[in-house]
């Protein structure tokens, strides 16, 4: 009775939110498993209680999560997984996996709202709450082993979604999707076993996969580093994709059952960026610095190229996927920006992303319902028929285009401003691809909306209670995150802080790249024999 | 002097209780054969009184082998902690349990009689485990010839379950198949102690009987569906290039006997650490000779050759006993002799190895993708499964941890594989091309749900066995700093997912041919590829018990 005490009071037992929210999903998965096949209806509302409880959780983890707590990392849950080689259960929640959880944990519900399955409603909801707990579980990690399994075991729900309930050729893009991203993995566990092992030889430590620990030693030397990032950086480059890399997600996309679409879009995606920001950037510093612009120079390839093929595009769901390539762009130039504004840019931005195009995608759906197509040719006029339907488009593509009021102008504008200080000319290119975005996403609505409306165009339904109901969540996320985004920076400051300091801890002769040049830095410029030889010549 | 060395030989020292588990599977071959030549058939209550008999039996001797194993061995502690009452239930309903298990399968006598051998044999080799091996590492059972060690106990565990749930498999073939009897189980039982000897054998010379013992027994058992052509040509296939791949073998034993000086593993092993050869050129020709021997039978590129063949010919549970059993008796060999003996001169054998496992992962991975028939895509599949055990046999006795663990979980799995296979091939065994696999998912979902589960497992994929034995063998490789081996291991494990994936696909996309039932499974392979699913995905999520076992499976050399 004593002893309980004791030990009760070391430990003082807390709820495991975390882990509730990795396992809650897949638990709702093996219950509609489980459940019989003669109620269908049943399937689709256990899977929304599912979700939306932990949906629930997760707002609870937000309100109580304290961004000026002293620990980085909060809610940690840690148990021993295999002890022989230091692999532990380690969750936990900072600044920068709280948005990207929180949006997790938004998008799931809507996406079982909106769409029902068309078939098999078992599997169907089954497999997207096994991918939801699969999300969850990389945005939390916090051991090198759970977020390669986690990173891995995502690939099998959208395997399953894309192959069975997806549409055209879907038997060949669910298993380039798995291929591909397999591939990239594959080398991504030979960089996670070095990393571990290496840094046992280097300390003379017991091996540990514990991605606190690992990133605090910085035991690799640089060469090494650079080779273990670059293996990191191909499974994560197939995940954002980065141009090059990409081919999977159009077809993904495009065959995807809708939900699949808007996950894929709004969360998954978010794997291979949030990746190079929690283990390229966090664990590898000076390889993160010393690639900084080969990334930001194929991130803004990517901004150019996926704004330019969207352009061509006659499909409205390829048009949309191919603007992720884009909008990933914008991401990824934040991110190795490696500054504040750059990284918390690109955080804000892998959450706008996610919200922006998860609605266009919904919306898409509803164009095709409508219409039984998605050739934009075939489109037109539909604004007189829909106008509800046409306002939401809308706003939905101004935030995506980064209208200045709407969530896409404070992220993007950060990335820019975080990328003019690294990277000046890279970021100048970039912000040119804002205008092809305009372009065609501008282009695309005029095509759809305006003009004469011809045949069934006609006589199109306009937004439908359900439908806008599921949509209304987004836009006001859309427009609060617009006009008022301070509580989300807030929120995310002290663990970009952290990091940026973590990296100018750990690299010589790395200062963050700051956009406004304060007084102090002139001086010392001025001083420099450089900078005056510049000065007299002027 | 001379006098003396003859003493020693005649009079090897004999430890008994090293040889039970050999002995129980020998002598349990012989006492089929032997009753079953005299009684052709018992009268139906006897037989079903027998075979209901035969699992409280097999419960009773588990338990006196526990006894045996004295304090280390699991749940010995459970009388004292449950009290004299409970425990008393709990083993009259543990008892009545599995005599009504075995009374639910409803499986013929030699099946049942066969399962009680096989766990008859595991029970003394835990036994083993737990109060010999766990206590002082290994011990010589005879003579140097045959030694009990960690490793030796491992293999013979896999090996024993496999003969379990494969002969769980053959019940109900070969009734449907018309092709019922006694000799399918005896055979696969020498061909098990054969297996034994291998794992153990500490002599080149006991390695050959041992796979001789165990190779001519499959050789019987691949042709052993005579009303198939097929399967008589798996036999003679195998027969004729296994022949050869011994001859190679023997011609290698002879040759580093000529070098050494030895067929003694220890003798070898001594003599090469304290011995600078002049000229190795013998040497280097035995191992040569000895790799391409037992490259043959672990089935390494090229000499691969007659597995596919071989693969689709032979009876389905005939070849998820090849690609358990077999495979684990090879490979064990291939660990004595490589990984143990001739560890002082790993850098000659190591090269030549390598370049076998690359040919083996790339093409046995490529291959793969380009099957019709799933069965010859299993082949191949074993063959890039091979390559990648073959990945951990090179690291060295650092690797043979993850070797062990690769060859006990991908047994388990592939006798699950080829379960559902054995299920679905229907009467004849032909019906595994591909096309015949449309539509399982709604014909058999529970069965589609398993063959998934394995395939997975099979391709890597987290929280299955797959992948944390692949996570074995390339930390172990990364760890001996072999970094481009483990990403070239890693990027065709990628190749080989791709047929994997085909199979799920036509599973749950194709239609189902016109008329096509569901397929009957028989309550016997359901309870095998049961048990294969859910320890796939249970040490999957939780691999420390195995992962403890694999660590234990050290390399005892006698002597040393």
């Amino acid at each position: 009775m004593n002893l309980l005490a004791v030990s009760s009071a070391q430990h003082a037992p807390t709820f495991p939110v975390l882990t509730a929210l990795v396992v809650m999903p897949v638990l709702g998965a093996l219950l509609i498993a489980l459940l019989p096949s003669r109620r269908p209806e049943h399937f689709r509302q256990v899977a929304l209680v599912v979700s939306a409880t932990t949906m629930a959780m997760c707002g609870w983890a937000m309100v109580t999560f304290d961004p000026n707590s002293d620990e980085v990392f909060q809610f940690v849950d840690h148990v021993e997984w295999i002890e022989r080689l230091g692999i532990s259960w380690t969750l936990g929640l900072d600044g920068i996996s709280l948005w990207l959880v929180v949006l997790t944990a938004v998008m799931f519900p809507i996406a079982i709202v909106a769409v029902d399955a068309e078939h098999s409603p078992k599997g169907y909801y089954s497999w997207l709450l096994v991918l939801q707990s699969g999300c969850m579980g990389v945005f939390l990690a916090l051991d090198l082993f759970a977020f390669f399994v986690f990173f891995e075991i995502v690939l099998v729900p959208m395997y399953f979604l894309i192959g069975r309930w997806g549409h055209g050729d879907r038997a060949y893009a669910a298993t380039k999707f798995f291929v591909f991203t397999m591939f990239g993995s594959a080398m991504m566990l030979v960089g996670v076993v070095a990393t571990a092992f290496v840094t046992a030889a280097e300390t003379g430590n017991a091996v540990t996969f514990d991605l606190v620990e690992l990133a605090e030693s910085q035991a690799l030397d640089t060469t090494t580093a650079r080779w273990i990032f670059m293996a990191f950086a191909l499974a994560f480059a197939v995940k954002v994709p980065i141009v090059g890399f990409h081919t999977w997600l159009p077809d993904a996309h495009t065959n995807a059952p809708t939900a699949g679409s808007v996950i894929l879009a709004a969360v998954m995606l978010k794997l291979g960026t949030y990746g190079f920001l929690r283990l390229g950037i966090y664990l590898f510093p000076e390889a993160a610095v010393h690639f900084a612009p080969l990334m930001i120079a194929l991130a803004t390839i990517g901004i150019g190229y996926g704004a330019v093929v969207a352009t061509m595009q006659r499909d409205l769901k390829r048009l949309v996927a191919y603007s992720s390539v884009a909008h990933l762009g914008f991401v990824m130039i934040g991110l190795f920006a490696l500054n504040t504004e750059g990284l918390e840019g690109g955080i804000l931005q892998m959450v706008n992303h996610g919200v922006s195009t998860g609605a266009l995608f919904l919306l898409v759906a509803m164009i095709q319902h409508r219409c039984n197509t998605r050739d934009i040719n075939r489109l037109g006029g539909l604004q007189k028929p829909a106008p509800r339907l046409a306002a939401v488009f809308m706003v939905v593509m101004l935030s995506s285009i980064g209208l200045p009021g709407l969530n896409g102008f404070v992220g993007e504008f950060l990335t820019l401003l975080g990328a003019y200080a690294a990277q000046r000319w890279w970021a100048i290119a970039a912000a040119g691809g804002v205008i092809i975005a305009a372009l065609y996403l501008l282009w695309a609505y005029q095509r759809v909306f305006h003009g004469p409306a011809s045949g069934a165009n006609a006589t199109v339904k306009d937004l439908t209670l359900r439908e806008g109901l599921t949509m209304a969540p987004l836009l006001v996320i859309i427009v609060f995150m617009g006009l008022y985004p301070k509580p989300f920076i807030q929120r995310m400051e002290p663990a970009v802080k952290a990091l940026v300091e973590h990296i100018e801890v750990n690299v010589d002769d790395f200062a963050e790249p700051v956009a406004a040049r304060t007084p102090d830095v002139e001086l010392r410029d001025l001083n420099t024999p450089h900078a005056a030889h510049d000065a007299e010549n002027d | 002097m001379l006098a003396e060395t003859a003493t020693q030989a005649v009079t090897p020292s004999v430890q008994w209780s090293g040889l039970f588990p050999l002995m129980i599977l020998g002598g349990g071959a012989l006492g089929i054969v032997m009753i079953r030549s005299v009684v052709r058939r018992l009268p139906t209550a006897l037989e079903s009184a027998t075979v209901t008999a035969v699992g409280p039996i097999t419960v009773l001797a588990m338990w006196f082998a526990a006894g045996a194993g004295g304090t280390g061995f699991p749940f010995s502690t459970l009388r004292e902690d449950l009290g004299e009452v409970l425990f008393g239930v709990g083993f009259i309903a543990a008892l009545i349990l599995a005599a009504v298990a075995m009374r639910v399968m409803r499986i013929g006598l030699d099946a049942a009689v066969t399962v009680g051998i096989g766990l008859g044999a595991l029970s003394a080799t835990l036994a083993l485990w737990h109060h010999r091996v766990g206590l002082d590492g290994g011990f010589d059972a005879l003579g140097s010839q045959f030694s009990i060690d960690g490793f030796m106990l491992v293999c013979t565990g896999a090996i024993v379950v496999s003969v379990v749930l494969v002969s769980l498999l053959l019940d109900d073939y070969l009734r449907r198949e018309g092709i019922d009897g006694p000799e399918m189980y005896v055979l696969m039982l020498i061909s098990a102690a054969g297996g034994v000897v291998i794992a153990g054998a500490g002599d080149l010379i006991v390695l050959f009987l041992g796979l001789e013992t165990l190779s001519i027994a499959v050789y019987v058992m691949a042709a052993m569906h005579v009303r198939r052509s097929e399967s008589t040509e798996a036999g003679m296939k195998y027969f004729v290039l296994g022949a050869v791949s011994s001859a190679f073998l023997l011609y290698g034993i002879a040759m580093i006997y000529g070098a050494t000086g030895s067929t003694s593993l220890v003798d070898i092993r001594i003599f090469l650490a304290r011995t600078q050869l002049f000229d190795e050129g013998l040497l280097a020709a035995g191992f040569a000779l000895t790799l391409v021997g037992l490259g043959f039978k672990v089935a390494a590129v090229p000499f691969h050759a007659w597995t596919p063949d071989v693969y689709e010919g032979s009876p389905t549970p005939v070849v998820a006993y090849m690609a358990s059993a077999v495979k684990v008796a090879a490979i064990a060999a291939v660990v004595r002799v490589f990984v143990d003996t001739f560890a002082d001169h790993a850098d000659d054998w190591r090269p030549p190895l390598m370049v076998l496992t690359v040919a083996t992962l790339l093409l046995g991975s490529v291959l793969a993708v380009v099957q019709g028939n799933v069965k010859r895509m299993l082949a191949y599949s074993s063959i890039a499964h091979t390559g990648f055990i073959l990945v951990g046999v090179s690291v060295g006795s650092e690797g043979v941890a993850a070797v062990v663990f690769y060859l006990v979980t991908y047994s388990l799995v592939v006798i699950g594989s080829f379960g559902v296979l054995t299920v679905i091939s229907g009467r004849g065994d032909r019906r595994t091309r591909l096309e015949d696999l449309d539509g399982l998912a709604e014909r058999s979902p529970l069965i589609a749900a398993a063959f998934t589960v394995l395939l997975f497992a099979q391709a890597g994929v987290p929280l299955t066995t797959g992948f944390v034995a692949k996570f074995g063998v390339i930390a172990a490789t990364v760890e001996s700093s072999r970094y481009w081996f483990a990403a070239l291991a890693m990027a065709t494990a990628v190749v080989s997912a791709y047929p994997y994936l085909r199979v799920v696909l036509s599973m749950y996309l194709g239609r189902s041919a016109d008329g096509a039932e569901a397929e009957s499974v028989p309550p016997a392979a359901a309870f095998v590829i049961g048990v294969a699913v859910l320890l796939t995905i249970g040490f999957g999520v939780v691999p420390g018990p195995i992962d403890d076992l694999a660590q234990k499976a050290l390399l005892w050399t006698s002597g040393a």
